[in-house]
């Protein structure tokens, strides 16, 4: 039953030409200082400065348009971007509020205009946000040290997998540990940085329960075993809960554990990674911790450990003096060394911190509470939608922070897909949810994440319009496999983009296989 | 010390559904008496029952700027001073409109939408790969990786994979930040897919790399040579054409790395035979945010061997049912570790995408002229600097001429280091470079100084002045 009122929605159009379309020849968007003329002196011309084999001969194929051309072409795209403008409910990436203070703060020259080489004294400011934040890290998780050099969730991971190459090989043990256990509902970042640090993967599959069995683990746990990468609770809302028993299983053979908690926002304040034995967990501060996704970065993954992995840890480390001042330590020779220069995206730590003392431990169990409570309020109502069942229907306990639903039974009936229904949503100003990590094991799964951020009502309106559109797909199903209507583009062509006569990353490679000239 | 319990929450300016009575019905719908039934799942030996070592809430955003802000503000920036630290991550201007463009909600906040309603974003993306192209004269662009370091490592990865060899020739004169980065993603030799990184000398007479060395050490199991151009010591390889065509003789893999600000004067690495590009991003529009603002790229020629070895995401051009309309898609995600888990190309994950934002704005507004103005600017006030340090006494620059933005500066004859010297400056209100003693103790107590089109004949007369000052 629609609770809202259906708002008239259409998305801004403005068939805004490529940059490279546009402008003029001779217009310039920015004015260089005008070299002073004593300078010019000492120096001569300046493309004689330039050794002749090494001077550009090419002309740059770049637009020519004045500053107000360049900033109304950017506005225009920005507007041709739906993003959070309305309601974004995109699971396992926890769509919350990105706090507008924070970017107040972040592009003071304080923050912005800082080089990461300069003389300690002259960064304490940077040093004692990243060190206070260690330090409600290691509350919330129980662990030793947090690093933030990883720009991403999957770059911790791959912290893991480096520290588990450097751990293992410190013993000497190497060479023989060379496999890392993961399951088919961890996130891929987990076995693919498992694979690229040079690692095998054993991926168990879910079991009937709808997480493989300890007994699973057992028979692939063996003095191999270099490392377990898991998460839990897992993107479809099920908690594993021989998670201690299996952290126990794979220490007993020699590896570590390591907890990819991309999952938190449900279980922030309930669950401990040191609690449950983990020697190491990451969190992603762009994602948990309020810091703004950016379409995809600068984020900030925070690996953290405990004290027998710290030596480990990629440099430089942030630490305390006796005389309470902070310094950039090394990390000494056991350091797997750098993942990526410097020591992280710290306006994004900045951010977290902000968030999270914005927060206090009872506003993150609130979040927390809010998060699951919203899954299971959508739950109900989702499922009293016709052709939508519960991904592993069978399992009656409640949900944690999201639920995976499968459209299956409305493709059957209908021939529209959960794809088409992602691509429909958005002519109501719904941003398109997320529908399943690699491999799909529910039929055209759909999972949205409530979270903490959105009111009942964006909840209900959501619901809504998902009732709306499947409602539509028995009606008019044409309406919804030929969707979306209301947006700046309609649906792609379908070209097979995988044709190399076909890809175009760049307007180069489109101009020459597109518009072969004349 | 805290203890929580689970109760009704009081309303807080983040949550909507923290007031009480939108708590409350959600707790009536969902047919919840008591919160912890939803947790349900998890053992009760699981849970954290103990106190809480945590600092009060600052709900008041008033009360919250003035505490991150108060701590932030201890920080001397390089607004306060003058600066000239480069290496790696480097000072320029940063046009309002690429700020105003990246804290636009729209782009701050977006995820991953379909590709009609983030269509607009997708354009910026496509539009960041299009001009980087036409920057380093590539046809094949990814989107943007971690950094410039993460760039150089997966671009090693892809050679290596299309080539089956595992040996890889670098310069000495690599960013020991960089080559750190380099060395973890070329793995362990106990493990699968390890590659051996071999240091090529530098020639002490020119600061480039010495191709005679090169020329011992390259045979038919090296998959690549990487070298920087400019390099990380500023100097400019000039004999690039000559190491890629050593590279193509042994059917080596030769990548480029490159600072794009350089592009508009610089020949692009295409004219001088590289195969594979990459770069960093941060120069382009990204304030330095101490080391948080950097990022990478890969660029290559549009030929099947190099795209299906790319461990990104990119978007293509292409069409949608509209006759004539243009959009973008993903294309070649099959191979990446979202498609593909562990049998993907390394992996993705976010990267650094609102950097696109900031670079494809300042790419625009710079345009052809743009770049080689700026080119030229930097070229004239780094000579000038570069000149007159030379003029004083017990300082010298061993590398003179043919570099950009960056030079090394030496002071052995002052029996001054480089530690003292860049303490003595910030009495000055500067800055000093680099210091490059540890990671390069061959080049005795020197610094790396970084002169961008920042940096006016006044900063710079000012530091030439505080040298003379503190190295007398």
């Amino acid at each position: 039953m629609i609770k809202s009122r259906i708002r008239k929605y259409h998305a801004p159009v403005w068939d805004e030409p490529l940059v490279m379309q546009l402008g003029a020849e001779g217009r310039q968007g920015v004015a260089l200082p005008i070299t002073e003329p004593a300078i010019s002196e000492v120096v001569g011309s300046p493309e004689d400065l330039i050794p002749l084999s090494m001077r550009r001969t090419s002309a740059l194929g770049l637009p020519q348009l004045s500053e107000f051309e360049v900033q109304r072409h950017y506005l225009h795209l920005s507007q041709e971007t739906l993003g959070m403008m309305q309601i974004s409910l995109f699971g396992t990436c926890t769509m919350k509020y990105n706090p507008r203070v924070n970017e107040k703060i972040v592009y003071q020259p304080y923050v912005a205009e800082i080089n990461p080489h300069q003389d300690e004294k002259t960064l304490q400011g940077s040093l004692e946000v990243v060190s206070r934040f260690d330090h409600l890290l290691r509350e919330l998780s129980g662990l030793d040290k947090f690093v933030f050099q990883a720009g991403g969730g999957a770059d911790a991971a791959y912290i893991q997998a480096c520290i588990t190459r450097a751990f293992h090989a410190s013993r000497g043990e190497l060479a023989q540990r060379n496999e890392i256990i993961t399951t088919s509902q961890a996130h891929p970042c987990n076995p693919a940085t498992a694979s690229a640090a040079g690692f095998k993967v054993i991926t168990l599959p879910l079991e009937e329960n709808g997480y493989p069995s300890l007994e699973a683990l057992k028979s692939v746990v063996s003095s191999r075993t270099a490392a377990l990468m898991v998460n839990n609770p897992d993107d479809i809302g099920i908690y594993n809960p021989n998670i201690r028993e299996w952290v126990e299983v794979v220490h007993q053979a020699g590896g570590l554990c390591f907890y990819d908690h991309a999952n938190f926002n449900g279980v922030m304040t309930r669950i401990r990674a040191a609690d449950l034995g983990f020697d190491a967990c990451m969190f992603m501060l762009h994602k948990t911790f309020g810091g703004p996704k950016g379409g995809g970065g600068p984020a900030v993954g925070a690996y953290g450990c405990t004290s027998e992995l710290i030596p480990f840890l990629p440099g430089p480390l942030v630490e305390r003096n006796e005389g309470g001042s902070y310094e950039l330590r090394d990390a000494g020779d056991l350091s797997i060394g750098r993942v990526r220069e410097f020591w992280g995206n710290v306006p994004t730590v900045i951010r977290a911190y902000s968030w999270t003392r914005a927060m206090g431990i009872e506003g993150l169990r609130d979040a927390a509470n809010i998060s699951v409570l919203a899954n299971n309020y959508m739950e109900k109502r989702i499922l009293s939608i016709p052709g939508i069942t519960k991904g592993l229907p069978e399992l009656t306990q409640r949900r944690l922070e999201m639920t995976r639903y499968s459209l299956g039974e409305l493709t059957q009936e209908t021939g529209v897909t959960t794809i088409d229904i992602q691509n429909r949503m958005p002519d109501y100003g719904i941003d398109g949810y997320w529908l399943s990590h690699e491999p799909w094991f529910i039929p055209e799964p759909f999972t949205p994440e409530a979270g903490e951020l959105w009111s009942i009502e964006d909840l209900d309106y959501w619901i809504d319009v998902l009732e709306i559109v499947c409602t539509e797909a028995r009606e008019n199903p044409e309406l919804v496999k030929s969707a979306p209507h209301n947006q700046p583009v309609h649906q792609l062509s379908g070209a097979n983009l995988s044709d190399p006569e076909k890809w175009a990353t760049t307007w180069r490679a489109y101009q020459r296989k597109y518009m072969e000239i004349d | 010390m805290t203890k929580i319990g689970s109760k009704v929450p009081t309303a807080h300016p983040f949550m909507a559904n923290s007031a009480p009575e939108s708590y409350k019905e959600m707790l009536r719908v969902a047919e919840v008496g008591d919160i912890d039934e939803l947790f349900e799942q998890i053992p009760a030996e699981h849970l954290y029952t103990g106190e809480w070592n945590f600092p009060e809430p600052l709900k008041s955003e008033a009360s919250l700027y003035r505490h991150v802000s108060g701590i932030l503000k201890q920080n001397i920036s390089c607004e306060d001073y003058l600066n000239f630290l480069g290496a790696g991550c480097w000072q320029h201007y940063v046009p309002a409109i690429c700020d105003e463009m990246v804290t636009r909600t729209e782009f701050l906040t977006s995820v991953w939408g379909t590709p009609s309603s983030d269509h607009g974003r997708n354009q910026v993306w496509f539009e960041f790969a299009s001009q980087i192209g036409e920057l380093v004269g590539m046809e094949f662009v990814g989107l943007p990786l971690y950094s410039f370091g993460t760039a150089g490592g997966h671009a090693i990865r892809m050679a290596s994979r299309m080539n089956k060899r595992h040996k890889v020739l670098i310069p000495r004169s690599m960013d020991p930040e960089r080559l750190a980065v380099l060395k973890t993603y070329c793995g362990y030799a106990e493990l699968d897919g390890f590659i051996e990184i071999v240091q090529v000398e530098v020639d002490p007479q020119s600061g480039r790399l010495d191709l005679r060395d090169l020329e011992s050490k390259i045979d038919h199991e090296v998959t690549a040579v990487y070298f920087d151009n400019p390099n990380y010591l500023g100097v400019i390889e000039k004999e690039a054409r000559a190491i890629c065509d050593l590279a193509h003789k042994f059917g080596v893999e030769a990548i480029v790395g490159v600072d794009p600000i350089s592009l508009g004067v610089l020949a692009s690495p295409a004219e001088y035979g590289a195969d594979i590009v990459v770069g960093t991003t941060q120069p382009l529009g990204v304030h330095m945010n101490c080391g948080g603002g950097v990022g990478g790229f890969i660029a290559t020629r549009d030929e099947e061997r190099y795209a299906r070895e790319y461990p990104t995401l990119q978007v293509s051009l292409t069409d949608t049912i509209e006759q004539g309309e243009m959009a973008f898609a993903l294309t070649l995600f099959e191979q990446s570790s979202y498609g593909s888990r562990e049998d993907g190309n390394d992996w993705t994950g976010n990267s650094v995408y609102l950097w696109a934002v900031a670079n494809a704005t300042y790419m625009s507004l710079m345009g052809p002229s743009g770049f080689k103005s700026i080119g030229h600017s930097i070229l004239e006030r780094s000579h000038y600097a570069a000149l007159k340090i030379a003029e004083i006494p017990k300082l010298s620059v061993p590398w003179r001429t043919d570099f950009f933005k960056e030079f090394v500066v030496n002071f052995d004859a002052t029996h001054k280091t480089v530690a003292e010297v860049n303490t003595a400056l910030m009495t000055h209100k500067i800055f000093g470079g680099k210091d490059l003693s540890e990671d390069f103790p061959e080049l005795g107590q020197s610094a790396l100084y970084s002169v961008t089109e920042i940096h006016t004949q006044e900063d710079l007369d000012t530091l030439v002045a505080a040298l003379e000052e503190v190295t007398k």
